[in-house]
């Protein structure tokens, strides 16, 4: 167990941000000149429903050491529903992830509307600093993309 | 029973309501027992069998063979019933084509419980009186008949049939089973604790994709892990996030649909017990969206397939148990 803060590491934030709100507000959070950490890595996607939990696994294969989904709030997604799928899908793929043994605080969803700028970059230095704090993702992770 | 049921099936056969049957016939040893195709009343005679060791669940087999010429007779246990029933609701089968006989369930029996009382070179297993005389190369050995029930028998959550056309023997009902204690006991481990648990287990995999092969609920034609893009098809895992990949979404995948058969923890060449991953799924849908049975009807809506605008938020996962 990491005991100490892990002040020097840098984790990889993989961040999967839907095209119509929490894209914009990452977007916003920027023309507002809002500071976020460069640990983050947007990957934009239509509805956050796009996202297949196969996704979320290969972020962590690849070397990400939280995963962080974005979508529009509930009743507010572009395509009526998709975000209240990804509700359901995800609250199970997280439960099954902390059922396996792996850290629960590496995975989230958060609700940012394409007007909550300040609030994409809280949640991000938030997100950021619990992952932090976790230290290396070791117990998801492909060896052979492990870096050095 | 077994007579019973080569007598219902010669006569459907002759009849012409069917014109082939699902059933078991054995294998090498006597309880080395597969699902199998027959097509006349010989074929029947010579091969047809069920006993204690037919816990095969034929209800997949029905996917392919509904939709050939003719209708096709299946012998279902309670549990098969709740698959094919799945199956009907997905569109998967022809539901017209099969001639459905319900059959008592009844615990069927594991080899490998025999095997692990150090009784080796079985010939044959008799129930007599909930005790289990086994026939041996060395000799007779006896066993109580309870010890070495299959773990999903053991669990068993209904004894009712949920579709058939006819029934052979009485009809059962829905059971209160203790199929969620083991999931209870997991979750209220440490993280680290589940962690090594799973890791034990999971690294036991070798990929045979039998558990996947014989799962009512895979029936994709073009399976997620047999695409060559994906890095990940037909090989061994390659280290522990291959295991764990695999295994979480294959479990995934049928999330919402399984009705905890436990056919994929009975197949599985390493005893690894897939089931609880498969539980823990139906645990989560019945504490967060409300009971449900995949396969306890035709018309409601999968889980995963629905929502409600006050659905919990992704986040009860951070606030429940132990870390």
């Amino acid at each position: 167990m990491q005991v100490n803060d892990n002040k020097d590491f840098q984790p990889l934030i993989v961040a999967f941000c839907c095209n119509w709100c929490s894209y914009a507000g990452a977007d916003l959070s920027g023309t507002n000149r809002l500071n976020y950490p460069t640990n983050v890595k947007i990957i934009r996607v239509p509805c956050s429903c796009r996202v297949n939990p196969m996704f979320i696994l290969r972020a962590f294969q690849r070397g990400a050491d939280g995963v962080i989904l974005c979508g529009c709030h509930p009743g507010d997604c572009h395509y009526t529903s998709g975000n209240y799928f990804t509700r359901r899908r995800m609250t199970l793929l997280f439960s099954m992830l902390d059922f396996l043994g792996i850290e629960r605080d590496r995975t989230r969803v958060e609700w940012v509307s394409a007007a909550e700028g300040a609030k994409f970059a809280a949640t991000m230095n938030e997100f950021t600093e619990a992952v932090r704090k976790l230290g290396p993702n070791r117990r998801l992770e492909d060896l052979r993309c492990r870096k050095q | 029973m077994q007579k019973a049921m080569i007598e219902k099936a010669k006569q459907l056969l002759a009849d012409g309501t069917v014109n082939r049957v699902i059933g078991w016939k054995r294998g090498e040893f006597a309880y080395d027992i597969t699902p199998a195709l027959f097509e006349n009343a010989e074929e029947l005679e010579k091969d047809f069998v069920f006993d204690d060791f037919t816990a095969a669940n034929v209800s997949k087999y029905l996917v392919k063979e509904s939709r050939k010429e003719g209708k096709v007779l299946a012998f279902l246990k309670p549990c098969d019933t709740y698959s094919l029933n799945q199956l009907t609701k997905e569109h998967r089968v022809d539901r017209e084509n099969i001639y459905v006989i319900g059959i008592p369930g009844g615990p069927k029996l594991d080899i490998e419980k025999i095997k692990a009382k150090g009784i080796t070179g079985v010939l044959s297993v008799k129930n007599e009186d909930f005790t289990l005389k086994i026939e041996t190369l060395y000799g007779e050995e006896t066993m109580p008949y309870y010890e070495a029930v299959l773990d999903k028998c053991a669990s068993c959550k209904s004894k009712m049939h949920v579709t058939y056309d006819e029934l052979m023997g009485e009809e059962g009902e829905v059971l209160e089973s203790s199929r969620f204690d083991m999931v209870e006991k997991l979750e209220n481990m440490s993280s680290q604790e589940r962690y090594d648990f799973w890791r034990s287990e999971l690294s036991k995999c070798i990929r045979c994709n039998a558990c996947r092969n014989v799962c009512p609920a895979c029936t994709c034609e073009n399976c997620v892990f047999d695409n060559p893009k994906s890095g990940i098809d037909n090989k061994a895992p390659a280290d522990s996030f291959e295991e764990n990949l695999f295994h979480i979404i294959r479990a995934f995948h049928v999330a919402g649909r399984c009705t905890d058969c436990g056919e994929c923890s009975r197949v599985c060449p390493q005893h690894i017990p897939l089931h609880l991953l498969n539980r823990k799924f139906i645990k989560d849908i019945n504490a967060l969206y409300g009971e449900y049975q995949a396969g306890a009807d035709t018309t409601s809506r999968a889980p995963l397939n629905d929502y409600t605008t006050d659905d919990c938020e992704a986040s009860v996962v951070h606030e429940r148990g132990v870390e």
